[in-house]
C-alpha cells in the first residue's frame, strides 16, 4: 500500500478528473470504493470510515453464517451460496474487488459441488477480508496523520 | 456525481408537487444491506432529496401507511421476509400507494426478474452497485 504515491494536486477539486488521470489499480479496492469516496462531504465527514466499518460489521456476520450454514447444513450447497451472494453483494458495494472475486470462485465451487473447492473459497475469502481490513486500517490512520491534505490523498495504491 | 444537476431534478419535483410549499421530494429507500442502505442515502441526499432509509418491506409499508407524502421509493429486490418484487405488487396494488413510483436495485443482471418488474409496474431497474450517474438517470426521467 501507498497511497502517498497517488497524491491528486491539492488544487484540483475535479475528482472524476483526477480518476480519469489514474485510474484504479488492480488491487484490494476497485472504482466503486472511489464512488464511496466521493460522497463524502462537509455533511458526513466520516462518511466513508463509517461505511467501511458498517461493511466489516456485516461482513463479518455474513461470513459467520456462511461458516455455521456450512455447518448444519453439509453439501446444501443452495443455501451456502445464498448466503455467499449476499456477501459478495456487499463486497461490491464498497469496492472490495479482491474479496468480490474470492466470493465468485465459492459461488463456483457452490454450483459445482464441491465441498473440498468451497472449504478452500472459505479460507480465501476470511483471507482476503483480514488483509483488507488492515489495509483499510492503515488507509484511514494515513489520512488522519495526513489531517485535511488527507482529502488529497486517494486509494490508488491499493 | 452532478449534485448540481441533481438539485436542479429535486428543485423540479419539488415544484411539480405543488410549488414551494411541497417541499423537499421525500424518496424512500428500502434495503436489508445496512452497507446499502449508508451509499443508497448518501446519494439520493446529495442530490438534494430527502430520505428515509428502512429495512426490510415490512417497514416500509409501516412508514408508507404513515407518511402521505412519499415521493419515489427505491428497493433492493432480494430481502428477506419480502422481497422488493413482492414490495412493489403491494404498492401497485394500493389505491393510496399505486402512484408512487417504485425503482427496484438488484446485485444481479437477471432478465426475467427484470421483466418481471417492470411489468408488475417499476419504473426502472438498477444493477447495484448503483452509481450516483444511474440515480440521477431515473430520477429526473421519473421525477419530472
Amino acid at each position: 500500500f501507498n497511497g502517498a504515491a497517488h497524491l491528486v494536486r491539492a488544487d484540483d477539486s475535479d475528482a472524476a478528473t483526477n480518476r480519469r488521470r489514474r485510474p484504479a489499480p488492480p488491487g484490494y479496492l476497485d472504482e466503486q470504493f472511489s464512488q464511496v469516496e466521493d460522497l463524502q462531504d462537509e455533511t458526513s465527514p466520516n462518511f466513508t470510515e463509517e461505511v467501511v466499518s458498517l461493511f466489516f460489521k456485516d461482513s463479518t456476520r455474513l461470513m459467520t453464517n456462511i461458516e455455521q450454514t456450512m455447518e448444519k447444513y453439509p453439501r446444501d450447497f443452495s443455501r451456502w451460496d445464498a448466503h455467499v451472494q449476499q456477501l459478495k453483494g456487499s463486497c461490491s458495494s464498497i469496492g472490495a474487488s479482491r474479496m468480490k472475486n474470492e466470493c465468485t470462485s465459492f459461488r463456483n465451487s457452490c454450483g459445482a459441488g464441491n465441498i473440498e473447492s468451497c472449504m478452500r473459497s472459505l479460507q480465501k475469502v476470511k483471507g482476503e477480508h483480514a488483509a483488507l481490513r488492515q489495509k483499510l486500517e492503515s488507509y484511514f490512520q494515513l489520512l488522519r496523520q495526513a489531517g485535511p491534505a488527507g482529502m488529497a490523498i486517494r486509494h490508488g495504491g491499493m | 456525481m452532478s449534485s448540481v444537476g441533481g438539485a436542479v431534478v429535486a428543485a423540479a419535483a419539488a415544484a411539480a408537487a405543488g410549488g414551494g410549499g411541497a417541499g423537499t421530494p421525500h424518496v424512500l429507500a428500502v434495503d436489508d444491506s445496512s452497507v446499502d442502505r449508508a451509499v443508497i442515502a448518501a446519494i439520493l441526499r446529495s442530490s438534494s432529496f430527502r430520505v428515509t432509509a428502512v429495512d426490510s418491506g415490512k417497514r416500509a409499508l409501516e412508514l408508507l401507511g404513515s407518511e402521505p407524502n412519499v415521493s419515489m421509493i427505491i428497493t433492493d429486490y432480494w430481502m428477506p421476509e419480502m422481497t422488493g418484487y413482492e414490495l412493489l405488487k403491494k404498492v401497485k396494488e394500493s389505491s393510496e400507494l399505486k402512484q408512487i413510483p417504485v425503482v427496484i436495485m438488484s446485485s444481479e443482471n437477471v432478465p426475467t426478474r427484470i421483466t418481471r418488474c417492470l411489468e408488475e409496474g417499476a419504473e426502472d431497474f438498477l444493477v447495484k452497485p448503483v452509481r450516483p450517474s444511474d440515480v440521477y438517470r431515473v430520477f429526473s426521467r421519473v421525477l419530472r
